[in-house]
Protein backbone atom coordinates (compact mmCIF):
# COMPACT_ATOMS: atom_id res chain seq x y z
CA UNK A 1 0.00 0.00 0.00
CA UNK A 2 1.42 3.36 -0.95
CA UNK A 3 1.13 6.51 0.83
CA UNK A 4 -1.03 9.57 -0.81
CA UNK A 5 1.03 12.57 -0.97
CA UNK A 6 -0.75 15.17 1.20
CA UNK A 7 -0.16 18.85 0.77
CA UNK A 8 1.99 20.21 3.77
CA UNK A 9 0.13 21.04 7.05
CA UNK A 10 1.21 24.75 8.02
CA UNK A 11 0.31 23.69 11.75
CA UNK A 12 2.98 21.49 11.59
CA UNK A 13 6.34 22.49 13.96
CA UNK A 14 8.49 20.16 11.13
CA UNK A 15 6.74 22.10 8.63
CA UNK A 16 7.25 25.62 9.66
CA UNK A 17 11.16 24.68 10.66
CA UNK A 18 11.50 23.90 7.09
CA UNK A 19 10.10 26.85 5.77
CA UNK A 20 12.47 28.52 8.09
CA UNK A 21 15.72 26.90 7.27
CA UNK A 22 14.59 26.87 3.67
CA UNK A 23 14.14 30.83 3.21
CA UNK A 24 17.46 32.03 5.20
CA UNK A 25 19.37 32.22 2.18
CA UNK A 26 17.88 33.39 -0.97
CA UNK A 27 17.15 30.66 -3.47
CA UNK A 28 20.61 29.48 -5.21
CA UNK A 29 22.57 31.69 -2.88
CA UNK A 30 24.24 29.80 -0.43
CA UNK A 31 26.89 28.49 -3.35
CA UNK A 32 26.53 30.73 -5.97
CA UNK A 33 28.59 30.07 -9.44
CA UNK A 34 28.12 33.88 -10.32
CA UNK A 35 28.95 36.89 -8.74
CA UNK A 36 28.92 40.75 -9.27
CA UNK A 37 31.07 42.16 -11.06
CA UNK A 38 32.64 44.24 -8.20
CA UNK A 39 33.46 40.56 -6.33
CA UNK A 40 36.11 40.60 -8.84
CA UNK A 41 39.04 41.71 -6.24
CA UNK A 42 41.73 39.92 -4.19
CA UNK A 43 40.44 41.73 -1.32
CA UNK A 44 37.18 38.79 -1.16
CA UNK A 45 40.45 36.43 -1.13
CA UNK A 46 41.19 36.62 2.03
CA UNK A 47 37.44 36.08 3.72
CA UNK A 48 37.83 33.10 2.22
CA UNK A 49 41.94 32.21 3.30
CA UNK A 50 40.39 33.13 7.10
CA UNK A 51 38.00 29.78 6.27
CA UNK A 52 40.97 27.55 5.19
CA UNK A 53 43.30 28.55 7.78
CA UNK A 54 40.57 27.91 10.46
CA UNK A 55 40.18 24.40 9.27
CA UNK A 56 43.82 23.70 9.31
CA UNK A 57 44.01 25.35 12.80
CA UNK A 58 41.12 22.85 13.70
CA UNK A 59 42.60 20.14 12.47
CA UNK A 60 46.18 20.73 13.62
CA UNK A 61 44.70 21.17 16.89
CA UNK A 62 42.44 17.78 16.87
CA UNK A 63 45.45 16.12 15.72
CA UNK A 64 46.98 17.57 19.04
CA UNK A 65 43.96 16.76 20.95
CA UNK A 66 45.32 12.90 20.56
CA UNK A 67 48.69 13.33 22.14
CA UNK A 68 48.11 15.72 24.90
CA UNK A 69 48.93 19.11 25.56
CA UNK A 70 52.84 17.82 26.55
CA UNK A 71 53.01 15.53 23.71
CA UNK A 72 54.78 18.50 21.43
CA UNK A 73 57.99 18.30 24.12
CA UNK A 74 58.22 14.44 23.80
CA UNK A 75 57.69 13.95 19.80
CA UNK A 76 59.03 15.59 16.83
CA UNK A 77 55.88 14.48 15.44
CA UNK A 78 54.02 16.17 17.86
CA UNK A 79 56.51 19.03 17.60
CA UNK A 80 55.68 18.78 13.72
CA UNK A 81 51.86 19.59 14.23
CA UNK A 82 51.91 22.20 17.17
CA UNK A 83 54.07 24.15 14.40
CA UNK A 84 51.47 23.45 12.03
CA UNK A 85 48.72 24.96 14.21
CA UNK A 86 51.13 27.91 15.50
CA UNK A 87 51.48 28.70 11.57
CA UNK A 88 48.39 28.24 10.48
CA UNK A 89 47.09 30.53 13.25
CA UNK A 90 49.33 33.59 12.37
CA UNK A 91 47.87 32.94 8.37
CA UNK A 92 44.51 32.80 10.26
CA UNK A 93 44.60 36.06 11.75
CA UNK A 94 46.88 37.64 9.43
CA UNK A 95 43.92 36.97 6.64
CA UNK A 96 41.21 37.72 8.86
CA UNK A 97 42.67 41.35 9.80
CA UNK A 98 43.35 42.39 5.76
CA UNK A 99 39.90 40.78 5.70
CA UNK A 100 38.59 43.40 8.28
CA UNK A 101 40.60 46.24 6.75
CA UNK A 102 38.77 45.87 3.56
CA UNK A 103 35.42 45.40 4.76
CA UNK A 104 36.27 48.69 7.47
CA UNK A 105 37.57 50.73 4.08
CA UNK A 106 33.99 49.57 2.10
CA UNK A 107 31.79 50.43 5.36
CA UNK A 108 30.97 47.14 4.55
CA UNK A 109 27.83 46.96 7.38
CA UNK A 110 25.62 49.07 4.91
CA UNK A 111 22.44 47.34 3.20
CA UNK A 112 21.13 46.16 6.45
CA UNK A 113 24.92 44.14 6.51
CA UNK A 114 25.01 45.59 10.45
CA UNK A 115 24.98 41.90 12.09
CA UNK A 116 27.55 40.38 9.05
CA UNK A 117 29.55 42.97 10.35
CA UNK A 118 29.35 42.49 14.46
CA UNK A 119 29.83 38.78 13.91
CA UNK A 120 32.95 39.44 12.28
CA UNK A 121 34.16 41.89 14.74
CA UNK A 122 33.10 38.99 17.87
CA UNK A 123 34.45 36.52 15.80
CA UNK A 124 37.83 38.37 15.87
CA UNK A 125 37.47 39.24 19.38
CA UNK A 126 37.08 35.55 20.38
CA UNK A 127 39.85 34.88 18.18
CA UNK A 128 41.89 36.44 20.12
CA UNK A 129 40.66 35.44 23.32
CA UNK A 130 41.71 31.72 22.03
CA UNK A 131 44.92 32.53 20.81
CA UNK A 132 45.60 33.85 24.71
CA UNK A 133 44.26 30.51 25.90
CA UNK A 134 46.94 28.68 23.38
CA UNK A 135 49.42 30.40 24.90
CA UNK A 136 48.53 29.78 28.12
CA UNK A 137 48.28 25.53 27.29
CA UNK A 138 51.70 25.13 25.95
CA UNK A 139 52.67 23.72 29.17
CA UNK A 140 56.10 25.42 29.39
CA UNK A 141 57.99 28.14 31.03
CA UNK A 142 56.66 30.97 28.52
CA UNK A 143 52.74 29.70 29.47
CA UNK A 144 53.66 30.36 33.45
CA UNK A 145 55.13 33.64 32.38
CA UNK A 146 51.74 34.98 30.64
CA UNK A 147 49.59 33.40 33.17
CA UNK A 148 51.43 35.16 36.00
CA UNK A 149 51.49 38.15 34.04
CA UNK A 150 48.33 38.00 32.59
CA UNK A 151 46.49 36.83 35.79
CA UNK A 152 46.26 40.79 37.28
CA UNK A 153 44.97 42.32 33.97
CA UNK A 154 41.97 39.22 34.38
CA UNK A 155 41.55 40.64 37.88
CA UNK A 156 41.28 44.64 36.82
CA UNK A 157 38.25 43.79 34.78
CA UNK A 158 36.44 41.19 37.87
CA UNK A 159 36.86 38.52 35.45
CA UNK A 160 39.49 36.41 38.03
CA UNK A 161 37.34 34.96 40.08
CA UNK A 162 35.64 32.48 37.66
CA UNK A 163 38.28 32.84 34.69
CA UNK A 164 41.85 32.20 36.12
CA UNK A 165 45.07 32.10 34.16
CA UNK A 166 47.03 30.20 36.67
CA UNK A 167 44.61 27.06 36.30
CA UNK A 168 46.60 25.44 33.12
CA UNK A 169 43.28 22.67 33.42
CA UNK A 170 40.34 25.55 32.76
CA UNK A 171 42.90 27.50 30.08
CA UNK A 172 42.75 24.12 28.10
CA UNK A 173 39.83 23.10 28.14
CA UNK A 174 38.31 26.74 27.17
CA UNK A 175 41.10 26.60 23.89
CA UNK A 176 39.89 23.09 22.92
CA UNK A 177 36.07 23.00 23.74
CA UNK A 178 34.46 26.40 24.49
CA UNK A 179 36.05 28.96 22.33
CA UNK A 180 36.38 26.75 19.61
CA UNK A 181 32.72 25.52 19.63
CA UNK A 182 32.04 30.03 19.83
CA UNK A 183 34.19 30.78 16.97
CA UNK A 184 32.71 27.67 14.60
CA UNK A 185 29.15 28.99 15.60
CA UNK A 186 30.37 32.45 14.78
CA UNK A 187 31.91 31.92 11.37
CA UNK A 188 28.67 29.49 10.56
CA UNK A 189 26.62 32.41 11.31
CA UNK A 190 29.11 35.04 9.50
CA UNK A 191 28.91 32.81 6.32
CA UNK A 192 25.32 32.53 6.16
CA UNK A 193 24.72 36.15 6.93
CA UNK A 194 26.68 37.28 3.61
CA UNK A 195 25.09 34.91 1.60
CA UNK A 196 22.11 35.69 3.33
CA UNK A 197 22.42 39.71 2.01
CA UNK A 198 25.20 39.27 -0.35
CA UNK A 199 28.55 41.38 -0.96
CA UNK A 200 28.56 44.59 0.13
CA UNK A 201 27.82 46.94 -3.41
CA UNK A 202 30.58 49.65 -3.72
CA UNK A 203 30.33 52.82 -2.04
CA UNK A 204 29.53 54.65 -5.63
CA UNK A 205 27.98 51.96 -7.10
CA UNK A 206 24.54 52.54 -8.94
CA UNK A 207 21.57 50.26 -9.40
CA UNK A 208 21.56 48.15 -11.89
CA UNK A 209 25.47 47.90 -11.58
CA UNK B 1 75.14 23.21 24.10
CA UNK B 2 73.85 21.84 26.87
CA UNK B 3 70.13 22.09 27.67
CA UNK B 4 70.29 24.57 30.39
CA UNK B 5 72.75 26.97 28.55
CA UNK B 6 70.24 27.00 25.52
CA UNK B 7 67.34 27.60 28.03
CA UNK B 8 69.11 30.64 29.74
CA UNK B 9 69.87 31.93 26.21
CA UNK B 10 66.06 31.54 25.03
CA UNK B 11 65.22 33.59 28.67
CA UNK B 12 67.85 36.09 28.13
CA UNK B 13 67.37 37.68 24.84
CA UNK B 14 64.78 39.69 24.75
CA UNK B 15 64.80 40.54 21.31
CA UNK B 16 64.87 44.06 19.34
CA UNK B 17 62.57 46.80 20.11
CA UNK B 18 61.38 50.38 18.86
CA UNK B 19 60.15 53.19 20.69
CA UNK B 20 58.19 56.54 20.13
CA UNK B 21 57.06 58.10 22.69
CA UNK B 22 54.50 55.69 24.76
CA UNK B 23 54.54 53.39 21.27
CA UNK B 24 56.81 50.25 22.13
CA UNK B 25 56.77 47.48 19.05
CA UNK B 26 59.44 44.90 18.51
CA UNK B 27 60.96 44.90 15.10
CA UNK B 28 59.60 41.22 14.51
CA UNK B 29 55.75 42.58 14.72
CA UNK B 30 56.77 45.61 12.99
CA UNK B 31 57.90 43.66 9.82
CA UNK B 32 54.80 41.40 9.85
CA UNK B 33 52.47 44.52 10.09
CA UNK B 34 54.36 46.16 7.52
CA UNK B 35 54.28 42.87 5.34
CA UNK B 36 50.50 42.91 6.22
CA UNK B 37 49.97 46.50 4.99
CA UNK B 38 51.74 46.16 1.98
CA UNK B 39 49.74 42.49 1.09
CA UNK B 40 46.65 44.80 1.88
CA UNK B 41 47.62 46.98 -1.00
CA UNK B 42 48.42 44.40 -3.57
CA UNK B 43 45.14 42.95 -2.76
CA UNK B 44 43.55 46.43 -3.88
CA UNK B 45 46.22 47.29 -7.19
CA UNK B 46 46.53 43.23 -8.56
CA UNK B 47 43.61 42.76 -11.18
CA UNK B 48 41.81 39.51 -10.44
CA UNK B 49 41.39 37.24 -13.27
CA UNK B 50 38.28 35.74 -13.41
CA UNK B 51 37.34 32.21 -14.80
CA UNK B 52 34.12 30.74 -15.81
CA UNK B 53 30.71 32.31 -14.21
CA UNK B 54 30.90 35.90 -15.67
CA UNK B 55 29.56 38.51 -13.84
CA UNK B 56 26.10 38.98 -13.72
Amino acid sequence: MTALPREADSGSWTVRLRDRVTHVVPSGEALPDQQPAYVSSWIYVFGVATLAALLVVVGSGLVLAVGGSAWWHVSSFGHFVNSVHLWSVELFFAAMVIHLWGKFWMAAWRGKRGLTWVTGMIAFLTSIGTAFTGYLSQSNFDSQWIGAEGKDGINSIGAGAFFNVLNPGQMLMWHVVLLPLAIGGLAVWHVVLVRRHGVVPPIDAKEGE
Amino acid sequence: MPATSSAVLAVTSTGHYLHWGVVSVSLTNLVIISIMVVVFVLALVVPFQRRGGGPR
